[in-house]
């Protein structure tokens, strides 16, 4: 599984990247998963739905990432515009 | 002397592909196609009695699918602040992947953020009619 993060100037950004079966890499995913959150940011977990139809999932906590997502995207909460 | 808040031409280039890239594999292959191509996404939703049209950094444009009335403008940003010699803008095919995603995920909720105005309040209606046709034309083609 990959953590990413949409950043200005770079585009996306590989925070962590592991094996959430394994102990260790999931304790680092976990940890870098909560900072991002407690930095205001969103969690999207793309997936396909039926038909290959693109869809995305909001998560709040590492548990609720969908079996066998390979990728959290993370990005700036939305906010209204001018 | 450079600006703290504008990234060099390579560096916006650079990021815009990684962008790109990344639309590619959220959204899919006819998501990019149609980003390349017309520097738009349409989003379709409420079973296809209604959509939006996504611009980079500028308001989604709210449309009835069936008759091509436009609705509304829903403005809406995705600033990031964490590093100021970056600017707060994302590249323009994150922030159009960003919208994707927050009406993927909860439409409603993004909507309830949004500012929303009539149209024409920043995009100009002829632009956007222009817009609506040609995703219907694309889509027809494809």
């Amino acid at each position: 599984m990959k953590l990413l993060r949409m950043t200005p100037g770079k585009g996306d950004v590989l925070l962590a990247e592991g094996d959430p079966r394994v102990a260790e890499d999931e304790e680092r995913l976990i940890e870098e998963f909560r900072r991002q959150l407690d930095l205001g940011m969103w969690a999207a977990v793309p997936l396909k739905g039926d038909a290959g139809r693109r869809e995305a999932t909001m998560v709040r906590d590492f548990a609720e990432i969908p079996e066998g997502a390979d990728r959290v995207i993370f990005f700036p909460r939305a906010a209204g515009g001018r | 002397m450079r600006s703290r808040h504008h990234p060099d031409a390579a560096t916006q280039a650079a990021a815009e592909r990684r962008g790109r890239e990344l639309l590619l594999e959220t959204a899919g292959a006819e998501a990019l196609e149609m980003y390349e191509h017309l520097g738009l996404l349409a989003f379709e939703a409420g079973g296809g009695e209604y959509g939006y049209l996504i611009y980079p950094h500028r308001p989604l444009v709210g449309y009835d699918a069936r008759s091509g009335e436009l609705l509304s403008e829903y403005c809406v940003r995705f600033a990031d602040g964490s590093d100021p010699a970056a600017g707060e803008r994302l590249p323009d095919a994150d922030d159009v992947l960003a919208k994707w995603l927050a009406l993927r995920m909860d439409e409603a909720h993004t909507l309830e953020l949004a500012n929303v105005h009539p149209l024409g309040r920043q995009l100009d209606p002829q632009m956007v009619r222009r817009d609506l046709a040609s995703v219907r034309e694309w889509r027809a083609a494809a």
